[in-house]
């Protein structure tokens, strides 16, 4: 059975378990960042009602560089599944 | 699944136009004639299309001096035309198009664009000399650091827009192939499980999101042309 396993079966398997892995790892460390962001956001309505759409504006920015990895981690995915370099 | 921009004309000596050459050309007349025709027969007193236009002008102008500061306020008919021309290349999803910034090269223009405009900035704001000095602070071996901080803005600009366009369209796409496999399954003569359910995920990645990188998009680009007039507020 394993004699059937070509090379590049391989080479394709390992891509995508790579683009999962960093994908995933990604989303992990961005879901706390942003949660962390919204929350302390949230924090600032309560304390602070009337300064609202300033902190939203903040927030979205703040949350934006944060995803700046996550978009990276993406690419990296995208580049392995679809423009695959090893195959 | 073919998630790169297809190749609509090609000439004989091996250059080709894309897609999203022939989409951004579209948005870009779109958006050209939308502002002739509502600043035709302009009056004193506003009604119908010119309030509307008044009303987006306005609004653009406000934003930037509240990000800007009263110096930015030159900026402000780029920021405005940077943003509505994101924002119409984003939704070109709802028309059943390939959006034209989920083209790297489309995305990496802006941003190249929004780099020049940082360091022109920079030399009218410092000088050549001053910007190196600046550049050297506070200690002068951070100088290459610097060189690679001020490298690595367009890029992770360019991406962050092209990685969330790009995450949409390839999600729509999953999803109507999904529902079509899923309708093939029923036995229903069309995919007719196409019809309604992907609303919400339209909803969200052809209209919230692209509102939403527009603005991001425009955002970043203000507070770093910002950064370069601020610093020398404090120096005089």
């Amino acid at each position: 059975m394993s004699s059937q396993i070509t090379p590049e079966a391989l080479i394709y398997a390992f891509s995508a378990l790579g683009a999962a892995v960093s994908i995933g790892f990604a989303a992990l460390g961005i879901g706390i960042g942003q949660g962390l962001a919204a929350s302390r956001a949230v924090e600032g309505v309560g304390r602070q009602p009337e300064a609202k759409g300033d902190l939203l504006q903040v927030m979205l920015v703040g949350q934006a560089v944060t995803e700046t990895t996550g978009i990276f981690a993406f690419i990296v995915s995208i580049v392995l599944l679809f423009a695959n370099p090893f195959a | 699944m073919h998630i790169g921009p297809q190749i609509v004309i090609k000439f004989d000596n091996g250059i080709f136009i894309t897609n999203t050459v022939c989409f951004g050309i579209i948005v870009a007349v779109i958006l050209i004639v939308l502002a002739l025709w509502s600043t035709r027969r302009m009056k004193k007193v506003p009604d119908g299309k010119q309030v509307i236009a008044e009303t987006v002008v306005e609004g653009v102008y406000n934003m930037v001096k509240a990000t800007m500061g009263p110096k930015g306020i030159n900026y402000a008919p780029y920021i405005g035309t940077l943003f509505f021309f994101v924002l119409f290349s984003n939704m070109l999803g709802l028309f059943g198009q390939r959006p034209v910034t989920a083209d790297v090269n489309t995305t990496f223009a802006l941003a190249a664009i929004t780099f020049v405009l940082i360091q022109r900035q920079a030399l009218k704001s410092y000088g050549l000399i001053g910007k190196m000095k600046e550049m050297a602070q506070p200690y002068p071996f951070m100088f290459p650091l610097k060189i690679i901080e001020q490298l690595s803005f367009p890029i992770s600009l360019s991406f962050r827009l092209f990685g969330n366009i790009l995450g949409g369209v390839i999600v729509i796409e999953m999803l109507l192939e999904g529902l079509a496999t899923a309708s093939e399954a029923l036995h229903l003569p069309i995919p007719l499980l196409d019809a309604v359910i992907p609303l919400p995920a339209n909803f969200f990645f052809d209209i919230f999101e692209p509102v939403l990188q527009a603005f991001i998009f425009t955002m970043l680009t203000m507070v770093f042309i910002t950064m370069e007039i601020a610093t020398r507020d404090e120096e005089h």
